[in-house]
């Protein structure tokens, strides 16, 4: 693989024109509420650590991510489901969730992000006493 | 607050991208010929297909793969990925979205014909799987020097 070359780097990432960052693909996301918190489960394929940005601006979290695919010089696309590099999903967060605590994790393409809830509003058990 | 976490989706491209699938759904008949083994928008995984003069390279999106779960195969020119993916939910949990593919998938994408089966190189890393095979050299175009 002598002859292949990233297809885009961090920086030219960064200096993506404004029409590039419109084509940017909504990943597939799952997400789900357990009482200690918000999973959010996103796919995004060609996306290492170095090339994820996790944001939370206000009340909404944005996820970005470039994707950095080995191409070999002179190649011609034949077939593409695929027809953007750049990912890029917006969510609105409720303000029972601890933003500064959401840890992120990314493993082949696959980001967990937890969002954990203030422990205030964790449901507890109310243990009935008596008989 | 409708926007929130678990609010509905009221993306304006989503919209436009339903129709877009709809037209295409009643027109698409109308226009070129689709490919035989072709399959509809969004089916998983995604694959993008690349050719250069020495190789054709196949990028095949499945993220959150275990490499030794995916199954490749490549006869004359048809080239067929096959593997599973297993979303679990942990118990007791409440999905809100669960957009992600989850179970079994196969999917066989038509090479062009002057491919090598016998030089195929695959990795896969960060969610993407690349399959590179080389092109057989006496189909290559050669340069004919003119003395």
């Amino acid at each position: 693989m002598t002859d292949t070359k990233s297809m885009k780097t961090t920086e030219s990432g960064q200096l993506q024109s404004q029409a590039e960052r419109e084509t940017a693909l909504r990943p597939a996301v799952d997400i789900y509420e357990d009482s200690a918190g918000i999973t959010v489960k996103a796919d995004l394929p060609g996306v290492s650590r170095d090339r994820l940005d996790v944001q939370v601006d206000g009340n909404t979290l944005t996820i970005e991510g470039q994707a950095a695919i080995d191409m070999p010089e002179g190649m011609e696309a034949l077939y593409a489901d695929v027809n953007a590099t750049r990912f890029r999903r917006s969510f609105t967060l409720s303000n029972e969730l601890e933003a500064n605590k959401i840890s992120a994790e990314i493993n082949n393409g696959e980001l967990t992000l937890r969002l954990p809830k203030r422990a205030e509003v964790q449901p507890r058990k109310i243990e009935i006493t008596g008989s | 607050m409708f926007g929130y976490l678990t609010g509905f989706d009221r993306d304006f491209f989503d919209q436009f991208e339903r129709m877009r699938r709809e037209m295409d759904e009643m027109f698409g008949d109308r226009g070129s010929p689709l490919g035989i083994r072709s399959v509809a928008a969004g089916t998983y995984p995604a694959i993008n297909v690349g050719a250069s003069p020495k190789r054709v390279d196949v990028y095949v999106f499945a993220t959150g793969m275990d490499s030794k779960s995916l199954d490749i195969s490549l006869q004359q020119n048809l080239l067929t990925v096959s593997g599973e993916r297993k979303i679990e939910l942990p118990e007791g949990a409440q999905p809100y979205r669960r957009e992600r593919f989850n179970g079994s998938f196969k999917r066989v994408i038509t090479l062009p014909e002057d491919v090598d089966p016998e030089r195929v190189d695959a990795a896969y890393r960060d969610g993407v799987l690349h399959i590179s095979v080389q092109r057989k050299e006496e189909l290559q175009p050669r340069k004919i020097e003119v003395k």
